[in-house]
């Protein structure tokens, strides 16, 4: 007495239309809770402020708009890597609540799932970017070069949070609970970003600190971004080579990070999700 | 190939490091049936159904789902099945209709028929009022229904459901029966695993033992407890104070039995209806006053220990023991 059931048809949708509509999920989560945006709006403003009118009246730089024009591609570059953050926790959320299976389990692309978070992440860090950009010109900031050279700069942040999406799917389907991912996160990432030329210039530091700082990644990327908007000045005797050549090597860093971690973050989430 | 079988599991292995999860596991499903896969926590039903899901790749072994192979053929699998897993896996910020437009979505559904076939679903599973709420403030039941109404946006002839009851009160897990029933009769394959015996001998056409990832019986629900012995007649005195005297009426007419003087009963071993006529005609011309005279047959509690020297619900919350069927 079996009867047949009526099926739908069923077309095929392709890893773009999957990872739109995973995306699309991914924003209506940050609608019913726009504190999730906290990370990329409030965070960064306040760190803008606080640094800008705490510090920044004893860090004197020489550049059009003084400390606050120096800071604002500093906290870009900050924000940007956090982006690695929100991949990573709501990666580990998501698997921990079983929805990654839920998703494996219907008929997609296995993909969708990773790159349908990388898309909303990618659009989560640009609307901090928009939201500093908004609060530095409020403030003082200013680009001094031509457009051209000003897309340039925000593409090599885009670009970065491209390449920080994998740390997020590594940490993120490493770590068993949204809390340890917070704990590694932080241990690793506020370091990282600190220790380099974001909030201060390098020359005054010990020249051990100096040389760690100005070979970080990150200086890179903050230099490469001053540079493409006129925010920068003259290097100070002694920098490291990577402060004269910052916008090579800011994408060859990002080519870099992606060809070495992108295998490694796929072979961990696959482990994680095979058993 | 014209297998009428909606699910084949054919010597399904799995190992976890040293640990052997599932051990040469063997089933199959006609279309339209039920498949009850019934085990204590930790008997590797979990990791049979994810291998037979594509979601985990087996050591060894294969399985069929709509007649399609899980390892040569994963997506065509995933196209004909819905699964629902242990954990309600709906997402909490959504609404109960976004849940089911994401995953229709997914499935590659006209936006037309999401909307429509969602809508129905809602209706059917007494959670249209609730369906432009946000998941997070449904009761557990209502996230189990919605759970598996989104399994079925996409109408899948195969459904996994696994352990769909558990941490659900009674009311709602007799309602979840109900609907799991409707389905059944539209001729939807049902594979659930459950660690309730009570659920597998409600819902299932047949049922599969495992323990510690091997299969240790098979049948429907009646030869599983035909195979843990033969049932019994039971007399259930009115006062206690006969006892004795109904023990030594009927101790002549019966191979042995067997006196709970707490419960006021007398068990003998049943020897076929007209025995039983007999028996109870010997009350008849007595002074003694019965409460209640029948056949007992094993439950499926009695099998499982039979069957594996434990019980099955060790591990089981409390709300089992008000279950009412």
């Amino acid at each position: 007495m079996t009867t047949t059931l009526e099926r739908p048809q069923i077309r095929e949708t392709g890893l773009l239309g999957q990872s739109l509509a995973i995306a699309r999920r991914n924003f209506i989560h940050i609608k019913r809770m726009p504190e999730m945006l906290m990370d990329v709006t409030i965070q960064p403003v306040m760190f803008v402020l606080l640094f800008a009118y705490v510090f920044g009246s004893s860090i004197d730089v020489p550049i059009d708009g003084g400390y606050k024009a120096f800071l604002l591609p500093g906290i870009m570059a900050q924000t940007v890597a956090f982006s690695s953050f929100i991949v990573a926790v709501g990666l580990t959320a998501d698997l921990e609540k079983g929805i990654v299976d839920r998703m494996r389990s219907l008929p997609i692309n296995p993909a969708a799932v990773l790159v349908g978070r990388s898309f909303s992440s990618v659009a989560h860090s640009s609307i901090g970017l928009v939201v500093m950009s908004l609060t530095g010109l409020a403030i003082g900031w200013r680009i001094h070069t031509n457009i051209l050279e000003a897309l340039l700069g925000y593409l090599l942040l885009v670009g970065w949070a491209f390449a920080m999406i994998w740390v997020g799917i590594l940490v993120g389907s490493a770590m068993r609970s949204v809390e340890a991912v917070n704990g590694v996160m932080f241990a690793t990432m506020f370091p990282v970003t600190f220790l380099a030329n974001t909030f201060a210039p390098t020359d005054g530091m010990p020249s051990w600190l100096r040389f760690v700082a100005e070979w970080n990644p990150i200086s890179s990327l903050t230099q490469a971004v001053r540079v493409l908007w006129g925010n920068d000045y003259q290097l100070a005797e002694g920098a490291a080579f990577p402060m004269h050549h910052p916008i090579p090597f800011t994408l060859g860093w990002i080519v870099l990070l992606t060809a070495t971690l992108a295998p490694l973050a796929i072979r961990t989430f696959k482990k994680r999700t095979a058993d | 190939m014209t297998s009428h079988h909606a699910i084949e599991a054919e010597n399904l292995v799995k190992h976890f490091g040293e640990t052997v999860a599932v051990d040469g596991v063997s089933f199959v499903v006609p279309q339209g049936t039920v498949l009850g896969l019934l085990g204590p926590n930790g008997a590797g039903k979990t990791t049979t159904v994810r291998m037979m899901t594509t979601l985990t790749a087996p050591t060894s072994g294969t399985a069929r789902v709509a007649g399609h192979d899980v390892l040569t053929d994963p997506a065509a699998v995933r196209r004909s099945m819905g699964l629902t897993g242990q954990a309600a896996t709906v997402d909490e910020l959504l609404t109960g209709r976004e849940n089911l437009r994401l995953i229709g979505q997914l499935y590659g559904l006209d936006a037309g028929y999401i909307k429509r076939a969602g809508d129905e679903l809602l209706e059917r599973f007494s959670l249209a009022e609730a369906g432009d709420r946000i998941a997070k403030t449904y009761s557990g039941g209502m996230r189990r229904r919605l759970d598996l109404a989104v399994s079925l946006i996409a109408t899948p002839p195969v459904l996994f459901l696994d352990e769909p009851t558990t941490g659900l009160d009674p009311r709602s897990r007799v309602e979840l029966w109900e609907v799991l029933r409707e389905l059944v009769a539209d001729g939807t394959t049902l594979l659930l695993t459950t660690q309730y015996l009570e659920e597998a001998d409600q819902l299932a056409d047949n049922i599969v033992v495992i323990d510690r990832g091997t299969v240790i019986a098979e049948g429907t629900p009646l030869q599983l407890k035909d195979q843990s012995g033969a049932a019994a007649q039971v007399v259930t005195v009115s006062h206690a104070g006969d006892l004795e005297r109904a023990e030594a009426l009927i101790r002549p007419h019966v191979r042995e039995v067997h006196v709970d003087a707490g419960a006021r009963q007398l068990t003998a071993p049943a020897e076929g209806l007209g025995h039983m006529t007999k028996v109870a005609g010997l009350f008849d011309e007595s002074a003694i006053v019965l409460d209640d005279i029948g056949l007992k047959r094993p439950s499926l509690d009695d099998v499982f220990l039979h069957l594996t020297g434990h019980r099955a619900e060790d591990t089981a919350p409390d709300a089992d023991e008000e279950l009412v069927s």
